[in-house]
């Protein structure tokens, strides 16, 4: 197990080097970084001085390394717009963009779940073809464009619910979170809603196929041959063997689901990462955007690891072959 | 007895008509009214694109045309000199809803096919590379396939915005960029199986050229996945367009498309002024609904492992 | 219809009756077994034999009230136990499954479950049944699983499915089976999947499990070769119906039934070597467009204009019965 943690971090690692090595091209040889690095606003000396700090007349290679040593010591520049080290800004941010998406992905689980099991087990009846054409819905249904329609809804004609922002927070840890207080949960809700609606058709989907697949097992129908009630069969043999790919995709759409935040809370106008970045490239704040790029590739990487360290827990067969 | 009876016994009955391969095809995608339905709706969407500036009742692309005294009319206005009705209201700047979907689908469209084009062209060819050439080239393209993969679409997408700039054309790379991959994969996944079938080792044995090889026997079998696969990715282009250019990353504010027409209407939401928004979403809608559906009945009657 | 073994004082364990049980297909409706009658006596063993898509799982199926949509029983009876399992209710017949009427699958790599442990599906099938503690169904699962003669049970309660050969996973199906010492014992095709020598352990096991437990047991197969060592009646089925049945020594060294024959004749034997192997000429019949009459008569060779009426399944010679019209009585030393 150690050894096979020991290759995933070096793969990790070596995911992240090739990450920084084309953020660095897009940023460096692709765009003008003079333009990217220095403010706008300064004068023909301080550029000069600016470009011989920044060692831009060194050769490529020497300027990626030192690129590479900062972005090592937490250093990826500061923004221009701010005038704040890049990474504190996303650090800031991100707690109000991870509870978004964690709220999202629960939202997708609780709702997603029990309606594709359904499906699964009822194929034919009009329930399940309800299901799945609104899955089909789901999957079609520009999030900006439900985002707008769930604010009129419930925020402008029905005034339920508050259309912009966190709401109250509460601070833990250094970070602030809304979901521990209820004006923010009200805040949460619309966006959480809008970011979930994808993964609540994706989760239905997998499930409904999974339950469809499993029943049709020999173990299914030998489990029901022992006699043991329809609600073991389904809901332990059925059940942990569809968790499989739902918690495998779920745990990666993690990833996927905190990079469409950026819609969502463009939308909403939620202060997380994704609103930081939509801004940052209006205003090309490329500090900020490199920082960006680079926190999301980690966060990636991190949850890759995770799901995978996951999956062998529920999957005895994985275990075996890791150890093997 | 003998074996050859036992071969004959079971000869099939009748053939009312020839079944060709496309006859087939054709009758099984028709079983499915909903398919159906939605490629009807499907084409009326592309010839109302194509033809917009014929039948669309203003060029909303016109600034002379428009009459800043008609902005955000409710559905239904008639316009200030009388000329027009309104039928689906009038955005901020007095531009006819109704023409402005026309024209912003013919860019959602054209946006989407394009990229969806060019990129089956870039990944179907190196998909193509990579099964032929295998060994450290399928590797290294797979290496790619496998991390452009990996991101999400929108990540991949704002990268690219954010080393290009805004703008259409960069849309359409970051498009482009976003896309191949799934072509590459579909492309490579089907031709490595048929490379193995003893019809293209009969074709190596002849020592047939290498083109031909490609283009007659593996590019022909690649189609009907690569068919499905681009349908799919034209709806995710067009969702996709929509997306950066309503986060303003797209399209220019004086051309807009759907997705800038939404974005357009975002701050008159909230005081009510629902049509700004809510018409051209639901034609962004019912044109990825509809793609969606026949893809979805494209695969179920394309993909043999699911046939009966 | 009366049993084949000359009656003992005790009933047959499982009477089934004109059983039928019919797939309502989109193409139309496929009557997967068509009026099945046959006794399982206590303690014996019936062999159930026949080609795929013969009907014979879809009965083993039936008498467990098993059968899936499409699929429906649509008529006979099943006796058990002084109750007809037609018309059980799913409350008591799941009472009644993996309790007093225990199912083999053919596939052993399929029937357990992958995720779930040895102890979890045994324990499971216990407690499903009878109150009983978690130590006390392990005891239980574990001296089973002894019985069945697996290495080391207390280890392997532990482990997970993939970690046994396909030999000792069959093994662990039938301890499953075993946990209730159940009346009754549905094995359809328990040895097919596996090599041969395993095979061989594994019959001799269920002998001598039919033997001291007084279980009951029908064994499905298409092996001809397996029935006749093991079984002690024999029913051929034969596109939906028993086409033949009766005492096993009977059935194969006086085969009434053509196809019957025609089984036994395309069985490779050490005495026929150098002799072609006869074989039945055409397929198995579609079970959708079958010719009326006798399903057999396209395929067989003393068909006559007869035979496109249906035969009635007859006791031909004593204990013996048989659905045709031109049974081979010559061979059976029998004048007509």
């Amino acid at each position: 197990m150690s050894v096979y943690l020991l290759r995933r971090l070096i793969q990790a690692a070596l995911v992240m080097l090739a990450m920084s090595v084309i953020v660095f091209i897009g940023v460096y040889a692709i765009g003008d970084p003079v333009e990217i690095l220095i403010s706008p606003d300064a004068d023909q000396a301080e550029r000069v001085r600016a470009i011989a700090a920044l060692g831009l007349d060194k050769p490529l290679w020497e300027q990626y390394f030192s690129f590479l040593g900062n972005a090592l010591r937490g250093d990826l520049g500061r923004s221009f717009v701010f005038n704040e080290p890049a990474l504190q800004l996303i650090a800031q941010r991100a707690p109000a963009t991870l509870e978004l998406a964690f709220g999202a992905t629960f939202l997708a689980v609780l709702v997603g779940l029990p309606l594709g099991l359904y499906a699964g087990l009822r194929p034919n009846g009009v329930g399940a073809k309800t299901i799945m054409a609104g899955s089909i819905l789901g999957f079609s249904l520009p999030t900006f464009w439900v985002g707008l329609m769930l604010i009129m809804v419930f925020a402008v004609q029905l005034g339920w619910l508050p259309s912009t922002g966190r709401g109250e927070t509460v601070e833990i840890l250094g970070m602030r979170w809304s979901f521990l207080t209820r004006d923010g949960l009200a805040h949460m809700a619309m966006p959480a809603l809008n970011l979930a609606l994808f993964k609540i058709s994706l989760v239905i989907r997998l499930t409904r196929a999974g339950v469809r697949e499993t029943m049709l097992m020999d173990f299914v129908k030998f489990a029901r041959a022992k006699g043991l009630s329809p609600r073991r069969v389904i809901g332990v043999h059925v059940f942990k063997n569809i968790l499989i790919p739902v918690v495998t995709v779920v745990g990666l759409e993690l990833g996927s689901t905190i990079a469409f935040s950026v819609v969502t809370e463009s939308v909403f106008a939620w202060p997380g990462m994704g609103k930081l970045i939509i801004d940052s490239i209006n205003v090309l704040d490329r500090p900020v955007i490199v920082a960006y790029l680079m926190s999301i590739v980690l966060m990636f990487i991190i949850i890759n690891l995770v799901v995978d360290l996951l999956y062998s827990v529920l999957d005895p067969r994985v275990r075996l072959e890791s150890k093997g | 007895m003998s074996i050859t009876t036992a071969d004959t016994t079971s000869a099939p009955a009748k053939a009312p008509r020839v079944e060709t391969p496309l006859r087939r095809f054709v009758s099984e995608f028709a079983e499915s009214k909903m398919a159906l339905g939605a490629l009807i709706v499907f084409l009326a969407i592309v010839l109302i694109a194509i033809f917009a500036p014929l039948i669309a009742p203003q060029n909303p692309y016109d600034l002379a045309q428009l009459d800043i005294m008609d902005g955000r009319l409710e559905p239904g206005s008639q316009s200030a000199d009388g000329s027009i009705t309104y039928w689906l209201g009038t955005d901020d700047q007095g531009r006819d809803m109704l023409s402005g979907i026309m024209y912003g689908l013919r860019i959602s469209l054209m946006v989407g096919a394009g990229s969806a084009i060019v990129a089956a062209l870039v990944g179907a060819s190196l998909g193509m590379l990579a099964a032929y050439a295998g060994g450290r080239t399928d590797t290294i393209i797979m290496r790619l396939v496998d991390l452009q993969l990996s991101f999400p679409t929108i990540l991949s997408a704002l990268m690219i915005l954010a080393f290009l700039g805004k703008g259409i054309m960069n849309v359409v790379i970051a498009l482009i960029v976003v896309e191949w991959a799934y072509y590459a994969r579909t492309v490579r996944g089907t031709a490595l199986v048929e490379r193995r079938r003893e019809y293209v080792e009969a074709a190596q044995c002849l020592a047939l050229p290498t083109r031909r090889i490609i283009f007659r026997h593996l590019l022909p079998n690649c189609m009907p996945p690569l068919i499905v696969v681009g349908t799919i990715q034209i709806a995710r282009a067009i969702a996709l367009e929509a997306t950066l250019s309503f986060l303003g990353l797209g399209v220019p504010i004086t051309e807009p498309s759907l997705g800038l027409l939404i974005a357009n209407g975002y701050e008159y939401m909230l005081s009510g002024k629902y049509w700004i928004s809510f018409y051209p979403g639901i034609a962004l809608l019912v044109t990825i609904v509809s793609i969606n559906l026949v893809g979805d009945h494209l695969r179920d009657v394309l993909n043999p492992r699911l046939r009966k | 219809m009366q049993p084949s073994v000359p009656a003992s004082a005790a009933p047959p364990t499982l009477q089934v009756r004109n059983l039928r049980t019919s797939f309502f297909t989109r193409a139309g409706v496929v009557p997967a077994v068509n009026d099945v009658s046959f006794n399982v006596e206590r303690g014996k063993v019936l062999g159930l034999v026949g080609e795929s898509g013969s009907g014979k799982t879809v009965t083993g199926f039936s008498i467990m009230r098993l059968v899936d949509d499409p699929g429906r029983i649509i008529g006979g009876e099943i006796l058990f136990g002084g109750r007809d399992l037609v018309k059980t209710s799913e409350e008591d017949m799941r009472a009644i499954r993996g309790n007093r009427i225990a199912m083999i699958f053919q596939d052993p790599m399929m029937t357990l479950n992958p995720v779930l442990r040895i102890d979890t599906q045994m324990i499971e099938t216990m407690q499903a049944h009878r109150k009983i503690s978690k130590e006390a169904a392990r005891q239980r699962a574990r001296d089973t699983l002894g019985m069945v003669g697996i290495p080391s049970p207390d280890e392997r309660l532990k482990a997970y499915p993939h970690q046994f050969s396909g030999g000792m996973r069959q093994r662990v199906a039938i301890a499953i089976a075993l946990l209730h010492e159940p009346e009754l014992i549905v094995a359809d095709e328990p040895t097919t999947a596996l090599d041969v020598t395993i095979q061989g352990q594994i019959l001799a096991e269920v002998q001598k499990l039919a033997a001291t437990t007084g279980t009951s047991i029908i064994w499905i197969t298409h092996d001809l070769s397996v029935v006749a060592g093991l079984a002690d009646d024999i029913a051929v089925m034969y596109a939906g119906e028993v086409a033949e049945y009766g005492a096993v020594s009977d059935v194969l060294d006086h085969p009434l039934h053509p196809y019957t024959v025609g089984l036994l004749g395309s069985v490779p034997n050490r005495n026929k070597r150098g002799e072609p192997l006869r074989q039945i000429p055409g397929m198995t019949p579609s079970l959708l467009s079958l010719p009326p009459g006798c399903p057999f008569q396209t395929r067989c060779p003393r068909a006559a204009d007869v035979c496109r009426q249906s035969p009635p399944m007859a006791e031909i010679l004593p204990a013996h019965e048989a659905r045709c019209f031109r049974p081979h009585l010559e061979e059976a030393g029998v004048a007509a």
